[in-house]
């Protein structure tokens, strides 16, 4: 049906509002008690994480052996199985979670539905081998609200994912979707909504912080007679993937705010600029399109305005550049991913010469809430010039991976040692990279520093996208920074001499450090070099890429040092480094590691002690994984 | 224009993609990804074709094919094997998962093997990152692998 006033928004959301009253019932009150048929529940529900991580680990077959059992048992009025989108959790997916009790099973595989169905949905017990072990107390817990993981966040952007079926425009309209959109339209001026914008204070979640109202200003008051909203989905971050499960578990809360945003900058064209990589978020943003098309929320004349606003897909083709919004631009034009100078800045010239907003999906994610909620609610979230909430993704060296949401100034300890539950393997905290490939590394002494915009910059790193990635004392910070290194001489798209060429020499300088060809006076020079680079690089790409290996030097110089002066590397990681010899009071000679050995490079009699032959050895490490009796030594 | 020998099904396909598109310029990545899609690479010829429906330099379709990481001018093997090159499977140990990869197939980053059966190449994050290290062989993502993981999953292929 089409939605022609806010009278039809108030309809569907009553009927949607009654699918979703269990989920919201259950997310309000805290129960240890389980449900199950036996006991009398009446209707329950099974909600199980559709996103990239838990798909990979075959959450479809779950879901397909729950609707079998389901059928087999006769209780299909009474169960659904309902796909969502990422619980946050990605270190124990897959995840299922049956509501109304709130039991939140980990790392369930499809062989577990039949007893998920029968003993849980039917029998009303848990099925403890699923709970998560509260690796403090080892005791399980049963409700996510009393994981530490889930216990010390917010989540505002992230509100419907792991809530709502993104498949469905209902049950997003239930949660006060589109009800921003209606709002503005029916209540509010254009400008009164940028006012609201800026008065929350939201930044740029998408790396500068540059403030969205302001940014919304400036296009609004453009003359032109076509001007275009863009969501730049192109996550080229390594290690961080907010965008794409915003996109996977929330798609509408994007299509909804681009179309405020064309309302407040006098647009009627709505351009997503996603990653090919990211198929399952591209299904489903195209899903929630055709539904806002279907529903009269997109298209001509919403909510009987005079309003028009449609959107379409383009697709990026794996270039990190892209992220910058003008090499976005030029991408979307079919061009070569290549950045400008700035000005002309997007909102005065973008897309087709015409003046364009382009925001991050996040940013995009937090619009219809502030809208709902209120400028002066959004703005009490956060500190003083970085307001409301930020997604990071911690990954690496710790022990819960997973997206998670926490206020503006929460600091790295609470989210590294509460959250993230501390470092994987009881091993000892290193750093922290923020910020991707632009950013820095943080280290013990920065464990305490409230995360915002400004205190990560003065800590020598940046916010960027949002991407964590621990490390522990294994981790040899010049590699990272070689690592890093390689991965914008790969990105660079050579328009400008010092990203290109600057770049390349920085990287060939790591490449002699690690390798062990390095001097002191090389570490002079990758300081120099580094910062000539940040002072004259034409984009944000080129100006930002010096910084891990410039916070890398200032943070750990000496590792460096020991690298070119003793040609050793404290982390292990740097083969040429190295040396593996066995010890020979340990070596039992059973001849496994000689066996498996890729290079011949190892010899002895059984029973006897072997020895690794130096000349030979690739220095490939399979020996030390295959040997039982913890014989071979590496220094 | 060099002999077209681009099978003329094929070819006429890729014209078919171009005219779908208004044969608009503005569109040239969105037809690549097509191509691509239909033929699995994006050799010269059909660089050519492309060009000359767009009415637009070959050197211009060159520079964006070759711009953009996805689109590749050589054809993948049977089994296209990505191991994920992100920061979180880095620092857990995705370098060595691809020397071994490099080892076991004898091939290097960007090439397929001589029967045609693997190709070897690196993305940048699958945002799989709880599963790290990734690898994905075709549609299938591996997680958590081992070096010595490696040599098994080739020969369950094979």
């Amino acid at each position: 049906m089409k939605i022609l006033s806010i009278h039809d928004l108030a309809t569907i959301r009553k009927r949607a509002e009654h699918k979703l009253s269990l989920r919201e019932e259950s997310n309000e009150k805290v129960t240890e008690k389980c449900c199950g048929l036996a006991s009398g529940t009446q209707h329950l529900q099974i909600l199980i994480c559709g996103g990239t991580g838990c798909k990979a680990s075959s959450s479809q077959g779950i879901t397909d052996n729950l609707r079998s059992a389901i059928q087999k048992n006769g209780i299909a009025d009474k169960v659904e199985v309902i796909t969502v989108g990422c619980f946050g959790f990605c270190e124990k997916g897959p995840i299922v979670k049956i509501i109304p009790d709130n039991t939140f099973y980990t790392q369930v595989t499809p062989e577990d539905a039949e007893d998920i169905i029968t003993e849980h949905i039917i029998g009303g017990r848990k099925i403890e081998r699923l709970l998560y072990i509260d690796p403090k107390t080892e005791h399980t817990v049963s409700n996510s609200k009393h994981m530490d993981f889930y216990r010390k966040q917010l989540r505002i952007a992230l509100r419907n994912c792991g809530f709502i079926d993104p498949e469905n425009i209902e049950e997003y309209i239930a949660r006060e979707g589109y009800h921003a959109l209606a709002d503005c339209l029916l209540n509010k001026q254009p400008t009164e909504v940028i006012d609201l914008i800026k008065r929350s204070g939201l930044r740029g979640r998408g790396g500068g912080g540059f403030p969205t109202g302001l940014k919304w200003e400036f296009t609004h008051k453009q003359q032109s007679d076509i001007k275009y909203v863009v969501c730049n989905a192109d996550e080229g971050d390594p290690g961080a993937f907010m965008d794409r499960s915003i996109m996977e578990g929330d798609p509408h809360s994007i299509v909804e705010a681009m179309c405020v945003c064309g309302y407040s900058i006098g647009s009627s064209k709505g351009l997503v600029y996603i990653r090919a990589e990211y198929p399952l978020a591209i299904s489903r943003l195209k899903i929630a399109i055709e539904q806002a098309r279907n529903y009269g929320l997109l298209g001509d004349n919403i909510l009987g305005t005079d309003f028009c606003f449609d959107i379409e897909i383009r697709y990026g083709a794996g270039a990190f550049v892209c992220g910058e919004e003008t090499a976005l631009i030029h991408s979307m034009e079919g061009k070569r991913g290549e950045p400008t100078l700035k000005p002309p800045f997007p909102a005065e010239s973008g897309y087709l010469g015409k003046p364009t907003n382009v925001n991050n999906v996040e940013t995009l994610a937090n619009i219809p809430i502030i809208l709902t909620k209120g400028a002066e609610w959004f703005a009490t979230i956060g500190t003083e010039r970085s307001k409301g909430t930020k997604v990071f993704a911690l990954a690496g060296k710790i022990n819960n991976v997973g997206l998670i949401e926490v206020p503006m100034g929460t600091t790295l300890r609470e989210v590294i040692y509460e959250i993230g539950g501390g470092i994987k393997g009881g091993k000892k905290f290193k750093a922290v990279q923020t910020g991707g490939p632009s950013g820095g590394c943080l280290t013990e002494k920065h464990l305490d520093t409230p995360i915002d915009f400004d205190n990560l910059l003065a800590a020598g790193s940046m916010m960027g996208s949002g991407g964590m990635i621990v490390m522990d004392e294994d981790d040899c910070m010049v590699s990272v920074a070689r690592f890093y290194l390689d991965f914008t001489v790969e990105e660079s798209c050579g328009k400008c001499t010092p990203c290109r060429i600057g770049n390349k020499r920085l990287l060939e300088l790591l490449n002699k450090i690690t390798e062990g060809r390095g001097t002191e006076k090389d570490l002079d020079t990758l300081a120099t070099l580094g910062q000539v680079i940040k002072d004259t690089a034409l984009c944000g790409l080129g100006q930002t890429s010096p910084n891990p290996v410039l916070s890398t030097l200032d943070n750990f110089y000496d590792e460096y040092l020991e690298h070119v002066r003793d040609k050793t590397c404290r982390a292990k990681q740097c083969k040429s480094l190295l040396t593996y010899t066995i010890n020979p009071e340990l070596c039992i000679g059973c001849h496994l590691c000689a066996k498996n050995c890729p290079a011949d490079a190892i010899i002895g009699l059984v029973r006897k002690p072997h020895i690794i032959s130096p000349d030979k050895c690739i220095k490939c490490g399979m020996c030390m994984a295959r040997c039982k009796f913890k014989a071979i030594l590496v220094c | 224009m060099s002999d077209i020998k681009l099978a003329c099904d094929v070819a006429e396909q890729v014209r078919t993609i171009c005219d779908k598109h208004g044969n608009n310029p503005g569109e040239l990545i969105n037809i690549l990804h097509e191509a691509q899609h239909l033929h699995g690479y994006l050799p010269e010829e059909m660089q050519c074709i492309i060009a000359s429906k767009l009415n637009i330099p070959v050197s211009k379709v060159y520079g964006v094919v070759t711009f953009y990481a996805f689109f590749t001018m050589t054809p993948k093997g049977k089994h296209p094997i990505s191991v994920c090159m992100g920061t979180a499977c880095y620092v857990r140990g995705s370098e060595k998962l691809l020397e071994e990869f490099k080892r076991v197939l004898g091939i290097e980053v960007g090439e397929t093997t001589p029967d045609g059966k693997f190709s070897l190449d690196c993305l940048r994050c699958v945002g799989a990152c709880g599963l790290a290290p990734v690898v994905m062989i075709g549609e299938k993502v591996y997680g958590r692998l081992q070096p010595i993981d490696v040599k098994k999953i080739i020969e369950e292929l094979e």
